[in-house]
């Protein structure tokens, strides 16, 4: 609690480097949006690129060795039934480094928990059911067209090809609606910020009090430039108050209450995490679909379900980790900044305001072709 | 403490998201080998590949096709599949990348394309003729798919061949090793000239020949 920001130029100030920092995030998605665009200028050369490379070329030395393993082991398995073991822990290796490398849903994930200030375990919760999903949909593709209908591997990437377009008009979508319902936010903390010198005198030695207070809800106070906005910045880092109405509390003006856990682990919270699981499930992976219509040509397609409910454990692991990792940063950033009062709470909303702002460019970018995180290609 | 930690955090979660986003990763190996077409009078007039699919990639492009033996295609049974190939290549410029000293050089669409089918994988055969024929110097010529969703390895005996090549020409080919020591060699190069820094760079394979 020590440098505490009175006079307006601070609060200004601070207001500006969290918009500073908010496009630093947007612009270095947006360079890497536009460096990915095949047919665009060289991307320019950057200091940190040599271990880069050096980690994700290694990276994808290893899931293309276990890649590779995998028709071997599959055929393997026609004569010898103990090779479905090997072809299961390779699946499960494949499935963990194949998401530790380069990938959108995993960024789309991590930008919408910090966006809506979700905890870890629903991070974890929501990596397991997309990666849940992402595995089921890749089946019902192969098994709905190449196993009961028999079609082409045009006609089944043609299919493909429209179940991505619909997967990158989703995310675009749900990053607009993120951004809208994060940019009022913003803007009502900037509002919020404002009307501060006012207030200077008043006294407010209870700022500590609070900290440990699970379930104060602050963002009714926000954008009010009464006394209580002083509190704002104790419950900022508060896992609890993630849930993402916060334009419905924004009008109950002066209520401090905050969300019950059963609103959060509810159906209503469900109902809000779906949109994730299905905005990043919906898209299957290519190399589910290989193995999956691989092991068909092998007439063993359990074989092939099988690796595939493991590659995705193996994603889902990978991307809980990541998506704890955000989390944890933007809760340390949260503690962080909580001691910078009012202009604190700005921070928050500018970082869950730039995480939104995040998803519609991957949304956008992936839709337009600027991305090609895993393309579909048509042969 | 303060905003310089925030900041830094900020950066580690934005380098996290950027590097997630940053590159593809290969679900298609194929095996090349490249023949470089010259005229009497010394010219280059194309390139022709023929281009191997790994089995996976193999047993999924020929699902559904229908044969009159079981597990085997002929030529003309996957002739609509050849077809589809060239014309879906044509996005993608081919993966196939000429400069004649320094200078690039386009390609005309494919002839002379078909795929066959045997030891269960299929292998793509196609002339790409050059839209202008040159007399260069040095050729280089690159192949590789600049979003890495396919990975090129030349093959390992006789990788590339000269037909017709004037007496003198001196050719070298340098492959992508593996991926990271390449990723490091290529990246201190791309210090020195600015250029070259796409990410399937470092998985290219590099043909070069001299000529008197």
């Amino acid at each position: 609690m020590t440098g505490r920001l009175q006079s307006p130029l601070a609060r200004g100030l601070l207001a500006c480097a969290a918009l500073a920092a908010v496009l630093a995030v947007a612009d270095a998605a947006l360079h890497d949006l536009f460096a990915q665009n095949p047919f665009g200028a060289p991307k320019a050369a950057q200091a940190p690129q040599p271990e880069a490379g050096g980690l994700i070329g290694w990276l994808l030395a290893k899931q293309s060795e276990f890649y590779r393993q995998m028709s071997s082991t599959i055929r393997a398995a026609k004569s010898d039934g103990s090779a479905v073991w090997t072809l299961l822990f390779i699946s499960f290796a494949y499935g963990i480094f194949h998401a530790a490398g380069p990938g959108h849903g995993k960024a789309v994930i991590a930008s919408y928990l910090v966006a809506n200030r979700e905890t870890a375990r629903r991070g974890i919760a929501l990596s397991f059911a997309s990666a849940l999903m992402q595995s089921l949909v890749a089946i019902l593709i192969v098994g709905i067209s190449a196993w009961i209908l028999n079609a082409t591997a045009n006609t089944m990437c043609k299919a493909e090809g429209v179940i991505e377009i619909a997967s990158y008009a989703l995310i675009a979508l749900f990053g607009l609606r993120l951004v809208w319902v994060k940019g009022r936010t913003f803007i009502r903390a900037l509002q919020a910020t404002q009307p501060v010198p006012a207030m200077a005198g008043v006294p407010h030695d209870h700022d500590h009090g609070h900290h440990h207070h699970d379930h104060h809800h602050h963002d009714a106070h926000d954008h009010h430039g009464h006394n209580h906005h002083r509190h704002d910045h104790g419950h900022d880092h508060h896992a609890h108050d993630h849930h993402g109405h916060d334009h419905v509390h924004d009008e109950h003006c002066g209520h401090s209450h905050g969300p019950t856990p059963s609103e959060l682990a509810g159906p209503g919270g469900w109902r809000r995490g779906f949109a994730a699981i299905l905005t990043v499930g919906i898209r299957p992976c290519s190399g589910a679909i290989l193995v999956l219509v691989f092991a068909l040509a092998q007439g063993l397609f359990w074989a092939g379900v099988a690796a595939t409910f493991l590659m995705g454990l193996g994603t889902a692991i990978t991307v809980a980790a990541i998506a704890v990792v955000a989390v944890s940063a933007k809760d340390i950033a949260a503690r962080l900044s909580a001691g910078r009062d009012g202009g604190g709470a700005l921070f928050m909303r500018g970082i869950e305001f730039g995480a939104a702002a995040l998803v519609l460019l991957f949304g956008v970018g992936l839709l337009f072709g600027y991305i090609a995180a895993e393309r579909t290609t048509c042969f | 403490m303060g905003m310089r930690v925030l900041f830094g955090l900020l950066l580690a979660a934005a380098m996290t998201l950027v590097a997630g986003a940053a590159s593809a990763h290969p679900h298609v190996w194929i095996t090349a080998t490249s023949e470089l077409l010259y005229a009497p009078d010394g010219s280059i007039t194309g390139v022709r590949h023929a281009w191997t699919f790994d089995d996976m990639f193999s047993a999924y492009a020929v699902q559904g096709l229908e044969s009159k033996t079981k597990g085997a295609y002929t030529r003309e049974e996957l002739g609509p599949l050849a077809q589809t190939n060239v014309e879906s290549l044509k996005e993608y410029a081919y993966f196939t990348f000429a400069r004649a000293d320094g200078k690039k050089e386009r390609f005309q669409e494919p002839v002379d394309y078909f795929l066959d089918y045997k030891d269960t994988v299929l292998t793509l055969h196609f002339t790409l003729p050059l839209k202008n024929p040159v007399k260069p110097k040095q050729l280089m010529l690159e192949v590789f798919d600049r979003s890495y969703f396919i990975d090129f390895q030349m093959a390992k005996d006789n990788p590339v061949k000269l037909v017709g090549a004037p007496a003198g020409c001196q050719m070298k080919l340098d492959r992508p090793s593996d991926g990271s020591a390449t990723a490091q060699k290529l990246n201190e190069q791309t210090f020195l000239n600015g250029e070259n820094s796409n990410f399937g760079m470092m998985f290219a394979n590099k043909i070069t020949v001299d000529c008197p």
